[in-house]
């Protein structure tokens, strides 16, 4: 009997309906709010604060897109999800969006009927041992015992790779990076297997850090990226050129800072139209001519969250490598914006 | 002439030799009697002994004031020497709100510290039916734990001064009226909903007048189609005014008197308070479902019996786990296309079921436990079977059921921490995570395990430790 | 002719399926069971729609595609070509494992425990005391995270054990060696137990659906067959006690017969056991007991026996004074007297509350998760799911396979327990 005045109380702020396959924008834009699916707390790519208060690299990206759909970064409410969860609260519509370090695969694209629209981090498996034990090749890892986070794709990689070398070892799983790292330093494993960005980052963090070393293979390509659900083309579209909004704004050396100092003396007919100053590129996609603009005010180009959350100098201490512009010998490239 | 020879005065007794007195006694006989018990004692003490060395030096090296653990460390290597390890409590100035509130905002923590207060005031009706004495120490207690906790948490001031009329206002009611109370402890379920996830005002109101709705429909209906029909047509009624004319209601009323306080999100929720929030919530709702599915365990009518003897197996049969990940997964998939409401309400229902097969089985004891005679007597006296129920059976079993139910309460209060393991962050897997994913606390172990473990083990043993003290209360009025 | 019996016809009226208490019931047995039926196809509509939604089918054909991932702990052969349905089998075997395991231990150490807490000793009394409440009101989920913490913070590396050449010129122990006669070594990463070879097993017996282990096999029929004819032994013993009133001595003909069939099977068999050794990262050979397993056996263990213990202290105490009185009276010695009159009354008590611990210890064992133990959770439930996006055939198929091995714990232990209840006349 209690529980239907539950209902009730609840239905009016909790209940949200709306068909999953309806127009995603519309949702959100009627919410005034976007659902960002996000990890449950990885540091430098997303984790909130005592306070509640989220921060990371991927949780600039879902910012920029707040910005630019609601025209204020603030209004994101970042939806935890674990490594199962992800693409269940994806489909299911609890998730407008989902920027959780999520590789893209074949069967993910097809299967899971999820469009991965861009990659924000080119990563690769990699593996990180302690200088001490004298491996300097993943292929000398023969009966090694490996830590590895369940629930990825990295589990798979793993079991290919040494198969393909015709080596054994012995996994241990682990549930989350944290545990990851006090097993690896207790010595529970020989080596760490996990995105190379990870490992840099876990090592990082290491009170002696000058004692691991992290080998050479990169046994896979991890290419991470936004998803958003199958069929939904205009909110895939919007996510797509808000991420490559922030990859031109970074290219053209556009910064949150100087945004309306360029905007106002620029020669460059791109810039203008990225901007909204010429062309409708915003209304084409259901939005306003600013809202790329809004976002680059609001967390800078693709540098500026580089290097905010995960650059060099940070705690992470990660170098750009293939993220460095296409310009710049890395391979985060844009297409057009025309 | 006889000589007499007789004492005259008693000799003052010889105190007990050294063996048969005060702590060497007492050890002799509690330490030492036999082989085995002074084998048994020095292995106790070496437990101890061993304990004592292995923590005790980590314990006492505790830092209280850094910013991050390699301070903390650093801290600890020049005040114990290189090499020793120490606790770093200092982690629990930045995090402790984590633990307790989540991300609740902290101008806003008075609602549920309120609601915690009113908690107490609404469960001791149920506990000492109008038994004055008893209700003014819990209200009273409740009281004095509102002061100081809304004092610590800057209450605004109109919020605190409101707080305060109403529990007084409760406490005066014990004095003059304590039958009355009950009624308190009716509109808790709504106050509790609205404290803690806030809005309009309206939205307590309106949906209690369901019930409304539901008592006015049955009592102008029983006269004419009975009362299992009425009821049915009040359930059906009130079904509808919650799920058409509730929404359109509150928010004309709130257009016109727009009283409320700011809504918060269930992300916000975490650490203690949502354990809390899920155990209380979830044994409140089971207990209604779980009476239900009790007597219909009990039933004669072959249907009736077999499904909630085939709901209360399943529920047990499987782990909680894999109903949280229903709850997490599936759940969508059972509702209509396009429905989706949050993860914590959600894990709200999944719970609800779950305490609901395990109360109907402690109620179901209770039934049991009841003598034939009870059951007897009430056919007797020509009571139909609700009668009977509400009248005689159901008020002394819930009432021999009440340890074993607080008992249901403790377990589902400790298995409130596996939602972490579906992404909610409750403290022990959820906010622990945060904190050691936290670049200035990214390495620490025990001490956050430590800290969420001696508030579960307070909580609890406290309830155990009033359990079994209604156990052995209950027990005399029963021999 | 009509006869004077001839009852007045009753008009049926509508109304009487409510009021009359003849039909009562089967109005609301019909109305609850039409509520029902709608309810399930109410849902199940809704899962078909959703289904299409999202451009997913309900089968199980996944079960038999390449599962592609490594599964630490396995007592059955699986490598990553396995199929999804063979992982599904490693890790149910892994679930029971750990909830037989720690059925048993939890039992022993639950009635030790229970026991002490009534010892006339006060400290034991306390430290037991202190035990079961700490125990019992901490989440199981913590302790067993502190019992993985506590195994792989203290123990050794596995190159603590290693013995260089320097070491070996300076006459240095290494930092860690290995106990039990150097069989068994405890690193951080599991423990290392000697493993059963047969140089001359009889090989497995293919069925093609399942594959027989003979070696196994053939020592369980030596074991079962020694055990039945001591059985007979003893009974025949019995009978000539009964009828003579003197027991002939049998213990040498029960060893006789326990033991020496199977040794001689062993000897046949060519049994001797491979003794873990350190080379290179890791002990090769051996059976390594991965510390996952450990820890949560351990909690399970530690966890449910400070229920149990409580259990078997109250059941102790169910039992009046007056039996351990009569039986003093009687003559008995105390052991006997809790052997023969305290304990199986007792045991009344204590079998039902301890069925239902056993089932909590099978569920709990999927807390297994927390320290990424591979059971069915780990594998069906978490990676198959996760790796082939199947969240509702994975998750109906594993609350269904939790559902039975609950069921048939219960109704096994139901049908003990009524073997050793009095039997009410």
């Amino acid at each position: 009997m209690k529980k239907s005045v539950f209902f009730g109380a609840l239905a009016a702020t909790t209940l949200v309906s709306g068909m999953a396959l309806a127009a995603t924008l519309d949702d959100v834009k009627a919410r005034g709010e976007l659902l960002c699916g996000s990890n449950t707390g990885l540091t430098g790519f997303g984790s909130p604060d005592a306070s509640g208060n989220w921060s990371g690299f991927d949780v600039d990206l879902c910012r920029a897109v707040a910005a630019a759909v609601l025209g204020d970064a603030n209004k994101v409410k970042f939806v935890p999800t674990t490594g199962e969860t992800r693409f269940t609260a994806l489909q299911s519509g609890e998730v407008d969006l989902l920027v959780r370090n999520s590789t893209w695969t074949f069967s993910r694209d097809t299967e899971l009927a999820l469009d991965f629209v861009a990659v924000n981090y080119y990563d690769g498996q990699g593996f990180m041992v302690k200088k001490d034990l004298g491996v300097s090749s993943a292929k000398e890892l023969d009966g090694a015992t490996v830590c590895i986070q369940t629930g990825t794709t990295t589990e798979l990689n793993l079991a290919d790779f040494f198969k393909q070398n015709n080596i054994s070892y012995q996994p241990v799983t682990v549930a989350d990076d944290s545990e990851a790292q006090r097993q690896y330093l207790a010595g529970a494993c020989d080596a760490y297997t996990t995105d190379a960005s990870g490992l840099a980052a876990s090592r990082a963090t290491m009170p002696d850090a000058e004692n691991h070393v992290i080998l050479p293979e990169i046994i896979s390509k991890e290419p991470l990226g936004p998803v958003v659900r199958h069929g939904d083309n205009q909110w895939g579209d919007i996510v797509r050129w808000t991420y490559f909004a922030l990859l031109v704004a970074e290219e053209k050396g556009v910064t949150a800072a100087n945004v309306e100092e360029v905007l106002a003396s620029t020669a460059d007919e791109e810039v203008k139209r990225l901007l909204g100053a010429s062309g409708d590129m915003g209304a084409k996609i259901g939005l306003d001519n600013d809202a790329f603009k809004r976002s680059i005010a609001a967390v800078g180009n693709y540098g500026e969250i580089f290097a905010r959350n995960i650059g060099e100098g940070t705690s992470i201490n990660l170098a750009r490598g293939l993220n460095a512009l296409w310009t710049q010998g890395g391979l985060q490239y844009a297409p057009p914006f025309r | 002439m006889a000589i007499e020879f007789s004492r005259k005065d008693m000799l003052p007794p010889l105190p007990p030799p050294v063996s048969e007195r005060g702590a060497v006694k007492w050890a002799r006989e509690n330490l030492f009697s036999t082989p085995l018990n002074i084998a048994l004692t020095v292995l106790g003490v070496l437990v101890i002994l061993w304990l004592v060395k292995s923590a005790l030096p980590w314990w006492l090296n505790s830092v209280w004031n850094a910013s991050s653990l390699s301070e903390c460390r650093a801290i600890v290597e020049a005040s114990a020497g290189a090499g020793a390890t120490g606790a770093c409590w200092a982690m629990l100035r930045v995090w402790w709100s984590g633990f307790i509130f989540g991300f609740y905002p902290s101008a806003e923590w008075w609602r549920p510290i309120l609601s915690l207060g009113l908690l107490f005031a609404a469960l001791s009706p149920a506990l000492f039916a109008g038994q004055k004495r008893n209700l003014t120490i819990v209200i009273a207690g409740a009281a004095l734990f509102l002061v100081v906790a809304l004092y610590l948490a800057e209450t605004p001031a109109t919020a605190f001064v409101l707080s305060m009329v109403l529990i007084l206002g409760l406490l005066a009611l014990a004095q003059v009226a304590p039958a009355k109370l009950l009624w308190f402890t009716l509109i808790y379920p709504a106050l509790m909903l609205w404290l803690l996830w806030g809005g309009s005002v309206w939205l307590p109101i309106v949906g209690m007048a369901g019930f409304g709705v539901l008592y006015f429909v049955f009592r102008l209906a029983s006269p004419f189609i009975g009362l299992a029909p009425a009821a049915g047509l009040g359930v059906v009624a009130a079904a509808l005014w919650w799920l058409y004319i509730d929404v359109p209601v509150v928010n004309q009323l709130q257009g016109l008197l727009p009283f409320g306080i700011p809504s918060i999100d269930s992300d916000e929720f975490g650490g203690f308070l949502l354990a809390t929030v899920i155990g209380v919530t979830a044994i409140t709702f089971s207990l209604p479902i779980g009476i239900l599915l009790a007597l219909g365990r009990q039933s004669d009518m072959l249907i009736v019996k077999t499904l909630s003897v085939g709901f209360i197996e399943f529920i047990r049969g499987v782990p909680l786990i894999t109903l949280l990940f229903t709850a997490s997964l599936l759940l969508q998939y059972f509702l209509p296309p396009g429905t989706n409401f949050d993860i914590i309400l959600r894990v709200i229902i999944l719970v609800t079921f779950f305490a609901a097969a395990y109360l109907a089985e402690v109620i179901r004891g209770g039934l049991a436990a009841l003598p034939r005679g009870q059951y007897e007597a009430a056919d007797a006296l020509g009571l139909d079977y609700w009668r009977a129920q509400r009248l005689i059976i159901l008020p002394q079993a819930l009432k021999i059921s009440i340890p074993a139910i607080v008992s249901t309460f403790i377990g589902l209060f400790k298995d409130t921490t596996l939602v972490g393991l579906i992404g909610l962050y409750e403290p022990l897997k959820g906010i622990t995570q945060l904190v050691r994913a936290d670049t200035n606390w990214k390495g620490i172990y025990w001490e956050p395990y430590i800290f969420v473990g001696v508030i579960f083990f307070v909580i609890c043993f406290g309830m155990s430790r009033y359990s079994m003290y209604l156990e052995r209360k209950l027990k005399t009025d029963h021999r | 002719m009509a006869m004077a019996t001839d009852v007045p016809k009753d008009g049926f009226r509508l109304s009487m399926l409510i009021y009359d208490t003849r039909y009562r019931s089967y109005t609301i047995q019909l109305v609850v069971l039409v509520l029902f039926a709608l309810a399930v196809a109410w849902l199940l509509s809704n899962t078909v729609q959703n289904l299409a939604a999202r451009g997913k089918e309900f089968n199980f054909g996944f079960l038999w595609q390449r599962a592609g991932y490594d599964i630490g702990q396995q007592l059955i052969p699986y490598t990553n070509d396995s199929t999804h349905f063979r992982a599904l089998l490693v890790g149910l075997i892994n679930t029971l494992v750990v909830a037989f395991f720690g059925c048993i231990f939890a039992t022993i150490l639950g009635v030790l425990i229970g026991v002490l807490r009534l010892s006339k000793n006060w400290l034991v009394s306390r430290l037991m005391t202190i035990y079961v409440e700490m125990f019992r009101n901490v989440p199981l989920l913590l302790w067993i995270l502190l019992s993985y913490v506590i195994l792989s913070e203290t123990t050794p590396q596995p190159r603590d054990f290693r013995v260089t050449d320097e070491m070996a010129a300076a006459g240095k122990e290494p930092a860690a060696a290995m106990m039990l006669f150097d069989t068994v070594a405890v690193t951080n990463r599991g423990t290392n137990i000697p493993s059963p070879l047969f140089e001359r097993g009889l090989g497995t017996l293919d069925l093609g659906f399942l594959s027989l282990n003979l070696t196994f096999w053939a020592i369980v029929a030596v074991i079962a067959g020694s055990v039945w004819v001591n059985r007979r032994i003893l009974a025949s013993a019995r009978a000539t006690q009964e009828a003579t009133g003197v027991r002939p001595v049998t213990w040498w003909k029960s060893i006789l017969v326990l033991f020496a069939p199977l040794i001689a099977l062993l000897i046949a068999l060519g049994f001797h056991l491979e003794i873990p050794e350190l080379k290179g990262f890791n002990f090769a050979g051996g059976i390594l007991v991965a510390h996952s397993f450990t820890a949560l056996l351990i909690a399970l263990t530690l966890y449910t026996a400070a229920f149990i213990a409580e259990i078997v202290r109250a059941g102790i105490m169910a039992v009046s004074r007056g039996q351990s009185e009569a039986a003093f009276a009687l003559g008995l010695r105390p052991g006997r007297t809790m052997n023969l009159i305290i304990l199986p009354q007792a045991l009344r008590v204590i079998i039902p509350p301890l069925i239902s611990q056993y089932l909590n210890l099978t569920k709990n064992t999927s807390l297994g998760i927390a320290v990424s133990y591979l059971d069915l959770r780990g594998t069906l439930g978490g990676i198959t799911l996760n790796q082939t996006g199947r969240e509702l055939e994975c998750m109906l198929l594993m609350m269904l396979i939790y559902l039975t091995i609950s069921l048939t714990i219960s109704t096994l232990m139901n049908i003990y327990n009524k073997s050793v209840q009095l039997k009410a006349r």
